[in-house]
């Protein structure tokens, strides 16, 4: 029986890619480890290698092809001992489902039940899932930035292309801004976030380092004292530990501990929370974390826009500004306004979606699941109010404040852990400042109380979700 | 004998990287002198090769059951990274797996230096240091594919895997990390004075952290029995040594602490096992850490999602055609210890079966029941 070579999947994220090019034809001998074809996702250029070794014997997906799901068979390989005759052996009838892009239909049963939670999780990231939605809804309903003049017009892009245009823009304004992180320049960042600044701005303002956060963040700070205004970029914000002390002791404390005389302008920006199965060490949610410290702003961004006008915010901003990203995020377009100069205010709220009934917090990525279940919810006749923070530190509690006053409910969402949460702080401020028009208690929709696991079923587990929202909009409208 | 010349030094032309050697008079085999310098058969007697410029340690006679082995346990190394990448890309592994493919004579040759009860410990590139410490190769790969019989019942993975019975402590994902701990583990056995050594691996990119020289500090201040084992594949991620570290001769690391160090040819498995014995002498006698300097290469890219822009295909394709670990020790099989084709096929065979179950039965185990999600937060107390 001739091997399938399947679509491979090449990062933790990637559902399906373009087979830009084969560099085999049929009738070629490939040994293990030679390069067959290659491969464009929304990241980068990838070559695939013959994992095994034999004759190709047939290639089932042409050249060109757009959007080939992962595992989808793209060639036949006869291996040593195997001729042609063996390619009439594979089962005809699969064999056609096959080359039409069907699923591996060697892939077993538990196999098949433990990706599926992996494949909703991936929607999250998929543009004919929930994403499009999101981009209808802030089309019909324009961001009500006083930032953005009527008339305006909006242009799609993606998270990561946002954030790269404001890098480059402040840049262009500010011989000061530099960027420094892992990865940044030559491999254009890990994420390709800083793609291009390299060729833009050269090696002088765009500078890779060596494996070294707490050196680099704090060599960072230093640079800020003398006036510079440095992005330090983490690779994740699960590396920023290391940096913890030179962002907590010497970033958000010294102009405090100076009376006033110097500070640190600078942002510390990358991705925060989990990907996708990539496990404890790599899946943490620092927004409640930063948040609790005097002297730092901490910014969450959900769209392309707030991504882009609060970055530009941040880098102007005279003092330290945790900027917190998000992988799953990145590759997410909306409509971002075509301004010259477009930046936001940082420490305010937006309204994503009006509503009468009850109200949703989150930020970042936990929008992506309010503004879901926000959805589920209208069906049933629920009509939530969805309040986007955007900004965590300083927290816009009034316009948190007033939605209450009008839905007398309110629930929280965020993928980090429960205690001490954004949501336990938002609970205890409505508490104390809005009591009076609570008709049911605060409750947070949060990641699980545990350190992230790896198997595709937990993980999903230890994620919040929309249906988690659902259940606690419901809860607190005693609709059940 | 083969000599792995790294594309990183045929760069820096000049460069002497022979560590202390220089002065070595030390006459025994496998036996340190007090300054911790290698035995005969160091760089300074040898003439000025690419060899000599390469490792400090000539490599050692290995016996046909010797290379045998080393055969065996490098082969299932790759054969078992290949299936993980192949498993990966039909999506049965998630998040990020770094394969060890190329790097394999160092965890072997090492592994063949040490004795029961001597730890292991290194960063998220695992999978070959697991399979080493003679972890059951089912059980890696049902962890990597998150399921139940896994290693760490799944909710580990690729990064984070560990084996209390074959004294392997991880497995660790954060660059750094598995210097303190490794030295720690060292500071556990000199407490209770056994005779036992800890074996610390890290990368080339990990080697300019701070943490990696506050533990230097210590184990040589209180003469830990530590073995940092320094895989430098040339690059962290997309980093070549020399744009991340000020100086790349990475075993001179230790000498303002007074830590010797050695350079190692860690494409031959003799010499990384001539090395390991000699450094393991030295920590078991009570002279303290050693810092071996394993050059290597990493023949796919960093993680599943790497594009490997950084390097050219003709510099990947140098190393596997002429210093592969795996043909080098082959090539000796049939040419000097009288093995025939054959012989060496119905091996690959053997270990390509071993792998297969390993797959087979890591797709078929079920995942984690739900309630572990809430089990191994805490001891029971
Ligand atoms: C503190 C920290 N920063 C960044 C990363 C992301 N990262 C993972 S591996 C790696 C490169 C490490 O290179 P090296 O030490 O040479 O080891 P190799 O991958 O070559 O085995 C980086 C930057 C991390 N895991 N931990
Ligand atoms: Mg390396």
């Amino acid at each position: 029986m001739p091997t399938e070579i399947l679509m491979p999947a090449l990062s933790p994220t990637m559902e399906e890619g373009k087979l830009s090019k084969w560099t085999v034809k049929e009738g070629d001998e490939v040994a293990a480890g030679d390069v067959i074809a290659e491969i464009e996702t929304d990241k980068a250029t990838m070559e695939v290698e013959a994992v095994d070794e034999g004759k190709i014997a047939k290639i089932l997906v042409e050249e060109g092809t757009d959007a080939v799901k992962v595992n989808t068979p793209i060639a036949l390989l006869l291996g040593e001992d195997e001729n042609e005759s063996d390619l009439e052996e594979a089962p005809s009838g699969d064999k056609g489902s096959k080359a039409n892009g069907g699923s591996a239909p060697s892939a077993p049963e538990p196999e098949a039940k433990g990706k599926e939670p992996q494949k909703e999780d991936e929607k999250l990231g998929r543009k004919d899932g929930p994403v499009s939605v999101l981009v209808a809804m802030d089309k019909a309903e324009p961001p009500e930035d006083p930032d953005v003049p009527e008339g305006t017009e909006f242009e799609e892009q993606t998270v990561r292309e946002a954030l790269r245009d404001a890098m480059a823009e402040e840049m262009r304004r500010d011989g000061d801004v530099f960027v420094m992180g892992e990865e940044v320049a030559e491999y254009q960042g890990a994420y390709k976030v800083t793609q291009g600044l390299l060729d833009e701005f050269g090696e002088r303002r765009v500078i890779d380092t060596p494996i070294t956060e707490h050196g680099f963040a704090g060599l960072g700070v230093g640079a800020a004292f003398a006036g510079l205004k440095p992005i330090v970029e983490f690779m994740t914000f699960n590396f920023a530990m290391q940096a913890m002390d030179q962002i907590i002791n010497s970033a958000a404390k010294t102009l405090y501990m100076a009376g006033g005389q110097m500070g640190c302008p600078m942002v510390f920006r990358g991705p925060n929370g989990a990907a996708a199965r990539v496990a404890a060490q790599h899946s943490q949610d620092y927004a409640a974390w930063y948040s609790q410290i005097p002297g730092l702003k901490v910014i969450q961004p959900h769209t392309a826009a707030d991504a882009k006008g609060l970055l530009k915010a941040a880098i102007r901003d005279p003092n330290p500004v945790i900027f917190l990203e998000n992988e799953i995020l990145y590759g997410q377009s909306f409509p971002v306004p075509k301004l010259d100069d477009f930046v936001l205010p940082i420490g305010k709220a937006k309204i994503a979606r009006k509503g009468s009934d009850a109200t949703i917090v989150s930020f970042g990525i936990g929008m992506t699941h309010a503004l879901k279940a926000a959805e589920q919810l209208a069906e049933q006749g629920i009509d939530c109010e969805v309040i986007d923070l955007r900004t965590l530190r300083p927290l816009d509690i009034e316009t948190v404040i007033r939605s209450v006053k009008k839905t007398n409910r309110c629930v929280t969402v965020e993928e980090g852990w429960p205690q001490n949460s954004i949501g336990s702080w938002i609970a205890s401020q409505l508490m104390v400042k809005a009591f009076d028009h609570l008709d049911a208690p605060v409750l947070s929709v949060t990641g699980k109380d545990v350190p992230m696991p790896y198997a595709a079923n937990l993980e999903k587990l230890a994620l919040p979700s929309a249906k988690e929202v659902v259940e606690a909009v419901r809860a607190v409208s005693y609709a059940d | 004998m083969a000599a792995a010349k790294t594309p990183s030094q045929t760069g820096t032309g000049q460069r002497r990287s022979r560590s202390r050697s220089q002065n070595s008079s030390a006459k025994t085999r496998g036996k340190a002198n007090e300054n911790g310098n290698p035995p005969v058969g160091a760089t300074a007697e040898r003439p000025n090769t690419e060899t000599a410029e390469k490792s400090a340690f000539d490599p050692i006679v290995f016996s046909k059951d010797e290379d045998l082995k080393a055969y065996r346990e490098m082969l299932l190394v790759r054969r078992f990274e290949e299936k993980a990448g192949q498993l990966y890309g039909m999506g049965l592994i998630g998040g990020f797996c770094h394969l060890y493919i190329g790097q394999e004579a160092v965890v072997v040759g090492m592994q063949m230096a040490l004795k029961e009860g001597d730890q292991v410990t290194t960063t998220y590139r695992d999978h070959g240091h697991m399979l080493a410490t003679g972890m059951d190769p089912k059980g890696v790969m049902a962890e990597l594919t998150g399921r139940r019989s896994g290693y760490s019942h799944g909710k580990g993975g690729s990064m984070h895997m560990f084996s209390r019975e074959k004294n392997f402590f991880g497995g660790h994902g954060i660059v750094g990390a598995s210097v303190p701990i490794g030295t720690g583990l060292a500071f556990a056995n000199r407490y209770r004075e056994n005779d036992c050594v800890s074996i610390t691996y890290f990368g080339d990119g990990a080697a300019n952290q701070g943490q990696v020289y506050e533990s230097f500090n210590m184990a040589k201040l209180w003469s830990l029995p530590v073995i940092y084992v320094i895989e430098n594949n040339q690059y962290g991620m997309g980093t070549s040594v020399a744009r991340a570290s000020a100086t790349t001769e990475l075993c001179k690391r230790g000498e303002s602490f007074d830590i010797p160090g050695h350079q190692v040819d860690g494409m031959d498995v003799r010499a990384v096992k001539a090395a390991g014995d000699f450094a393991a002498e030295h920590a078991r006698s009570g002279k303290g850490p050693m810092i071996l300097e394993m050059l290597t290469y990493r023949y796919r890219g960093h993680s599943m999602s790497d594009p490997a822009k950084y390097r050219s295909k003709e510099e990947v394709q140098k190393m596997r055609t002429e210093h592969d670990a795996i043909e080098q020790v082959k090539k000796r099989l049939m040419e000097s210890h009288g093995m025939s084709e054959d012989d060496v096929k119905a091996v690959d065979k053997e270990i390509r079966g071993v792998v297969n179950q390993a797959a087979e039965f890591a797709q078929n185990d079920p995942e984690p029941d739900p309630s572990e999600l809430w089990t191994d937060v805490y001891v029971e107390a």
